[in-house]
């Protein structure tokens, strides 16, 4: 009886019916894994991913929260945006204003005061830890910096310049259009030692000291060295999830703007592509098109993150 | 670190070029910094406890001779005044955030080392899922949440406002980035002894995860502490701190004071559990060893 001659091309390969076997198996085989993800997962499913999945038809929509179903108008939320909508065009020059100043500059601080910090003897750690990441807990803090900067002469800015004779008048920070982004760059680099800060603080103390040790022994010569052979690829890591995190905070700013220089500010020159959003969801309840807005915002993100990804990707495991 | 030899390592810190020059120009560089990040924190404490006629002088002041209670008075009067004792917002702050923040830590950590260690169908998805919901930010969120939590009858429980919180992205990959640098050789190991997932999880990876632990518990109790009611809860009873505090700061009379006494009030307890966690991390680190 002859055998059956084989394809070539299907030696080693699976069938169909083959691999959902094997693919079966394995979740059995991890029931344990999905149990201890379960209740984190229910969470996120339910308050997160069903939210979102929601949300995701409206930018297509026209949708004043009041009038159910939304009535769908296809793309042309987005092309009102690209051409008809002068103040977004704007909104889109801040904001990448901003991001290229907040984000690369409180990344590159944050890992620089990280890594100095961890030189540091115990108690002074906590301590210069505290002062950088102290701003990120005042959330109330608005106000202190609406008296540093407040128009009058009584403003800290302002006094501290009238009395040293670098100025006669009072700067009008706040509602100057030539001075409000500046102001609040400043402000937006003074709490973005946050959550990636943080994280790479931590990403140091968890690189163990015997590797240095073993660096040493193996012909280290100096603090560069360490930096780039050792500490780098022990945190490749958290340095990926503080760029996410700054993408995100350099990309949705727009809380300190609208606390500090109000809402719109003057001539919007602190307008932001997130206060745009906010302007049609919240002050006009056009959530259709604030949706739109908020859909580009996420494209733009998402780019920047594959960007950072490729960048970093030698110490993505 | 029972394996390091303190003179070794000396050593080995003055061949890496350890000085004392260059330590000092460093310090000078935080200090400046420091002073940057820290002088309106200071302020805000100062301008809490200013009295009010020393509040609009020329120049301003960056410090009090006279310094009053009166602006935190003037916010607990205010806050006595609500139609439910101050004690019942401050049990409903503790409550959630402490809810928060455990469930959190707890579930976080265990998704995290299953997502970081253990290769299960539907991994790869999933890490990418966490990325994309980290990145995607829409000011529609807010309602869709509103119409599933209606739906699930939370809307006026404190559910609505603990669940939520619980399952924070943010806090799911910090843990699993850290935890992907966790060597397999030692889970390999814990495996042939016999250990199951859970075990090595919480007896073996986690206790050598103590920095993203504190550090992911630090932006829980953060979090948690500031979650104001929102429209998820409208019953006075059930409304936490910060909501009535920033309620109150809004009423009082001399506006400025009350502002940051409020602003100081909620800033406190943050800064505690801060120094609190982080010394704990300091403590750790010093007998724990990761070894390839």
């Amino acid at each position: 009886m002859d055998h059956p001659v084989r394809d070539q091309s299907t030696i080693g390969v699976r069938s169909k019916t083959e691999q959902r076997r094997m693919t079966l198996r394995r979740i059995r085989q991890n029931r344990e894994a999905y149990l201890m993800m379960l209740p984190f997962m229910l969470l996120f499913t339910v308050f997160t991913v069903i939210p979102v999945l929601m949300s995701l038809p409206v930018g297509l929509t026209d949708f004043d929260m009041a009038t159910f179903p939304p009535k769908w108008v296809g793309l042309s939320n987005f092309y009102n945006l690209f051409l008809n909508d002068s103040i977004f065009i704007k909104s889109i020059r801040v904001t990448l204003v901003f991001a290229v100043f907040t984000g690369p500059i409180s990344y590159i601080l944050s890992f620089l005061l990280a890594w100095l910090i961890n030189e540091m003897s115990r108690p002074l750690k906590v301590i210069f830890t505290l002062i950088f990441y102290a701003p990120s807990m005042a959330s109330g803090v608005y106000a202190v910096w609406q008296l540093i900067f407040s128009g009058d002469s009584y403003g800290i800015a302002n006094s501290a310049l009238l009395n040293l004779g670098i100025t006669n008048t009072a700067i009008q920070w706040l509602t100057d259009s030539r001075y409000i982004l500046t102001v609040v760059i400043i402000v937006q680099l003074w709490v973005s030692m946050g959550a990636g800060f943080l994280a790479m603080r931590a990403g140091f103390q968890n690189i163990d000291p015997v590797l240095y040790e073993a660096g040493a022994v193996e012909g280290i010569r100096n603090r560069w060295q360490e930096l780039i052979y050792i500490t780098i690829p022990g945190m490749g890591p958290s340095l990926m999830f503080a760029a996410v995190m700054q993408i995100v905070s350099a990309f949705t700013a727009d809380i300190v703007a609208r606390n500090l220089v109000g809402f719109p500010s003057t001539d919007y020159a602190a307008h932001t592509i997130m206060t745009h959003a906010f302007d049609y969801g919240w002050v006009r309840y056009e959530m259709g098109y604030a949706s739109a807005i908020c859909m580009i915002l996420f494209l733009a993100m998402f780019g920047a993150n594959r960007l950072i990804n490729r960048l970093l990707g030698k110490y993505m495991d | 670190m029972s394996n390091v030899n303190p003179d070794k390592l000396k050593a080995s810190n003055r061949r890496a070029g350890r000085k004392h020059g260059g330590t000092v120009l460093i310090f000078l560089f935080l200090l400046i910094l420091g002073i940057f990040m820290v002088l309106p924190i200071w302020l805000m404490f100062v301008n809490s406890v200013k009295p009010v006629n020393e509040m609009f002088i020329f120049p301003p002041k960056w410090y009090t001779l006279n310094p009053t209670l009166d602006h935190f008075k003037d916010t607990y009067r205010v806050l006595g005044q609500m139609w439910v004792p101050f004690s019942r917002y401050v049990w409903n702050s503790i409550l959630v955030t402490v809810s928060v923040t455990v469930l959190q830590c707890v579930f976080a950590s265990m998704a995290a080392f299953c997502l970081a260690k253990v290769d299960f169908p539907g991994n790869k998805i999933i890490n990418a899922v966490i990325v994309l919901a980290l990145l995607y930010n829409s000011n529609v969120i807010y309602l869709m949440q509103y119409m599933v939590m209606a739906k699930l009858h939370m809307i006026n429980h404190m559910s609505a406002l603990i669940l939520p919180a619980a399952a924070s992205t943010m806090g799911l990959y910090l843990m699993r980035q850290s935890m992907s640098t966790v060597p397999d050789a030692m889970i390999e190991a814990a495996k042939v002894d016999g250990a199951g997932l859970f075990t090595i999880c919480w007896r073996i990876v986690i206790p050598n995860q103590k920095p993203a632990l504190m550090t992911m518990a630090i932006f829980a109790f953060q979090g948690a502490w500031n979650i104001t009611g929102g429209t998820f809860v409208y019953d006075e009873s059930l409304k936490t701190l910060p909501t009535v505090i920033q309620q109150a700061a809004a009423a009082g009379i001399s506006r400025q004071g009350v502002t940051m006494a409020a602003a100081v009030i909620l800033f406190v307890p943050p800064v505690l559990f801060f120094i609190l966690a982080q010394s704990q991390v300091m403590e750790t680190m010093a007998h724990s060893g990761i070894k390839e």
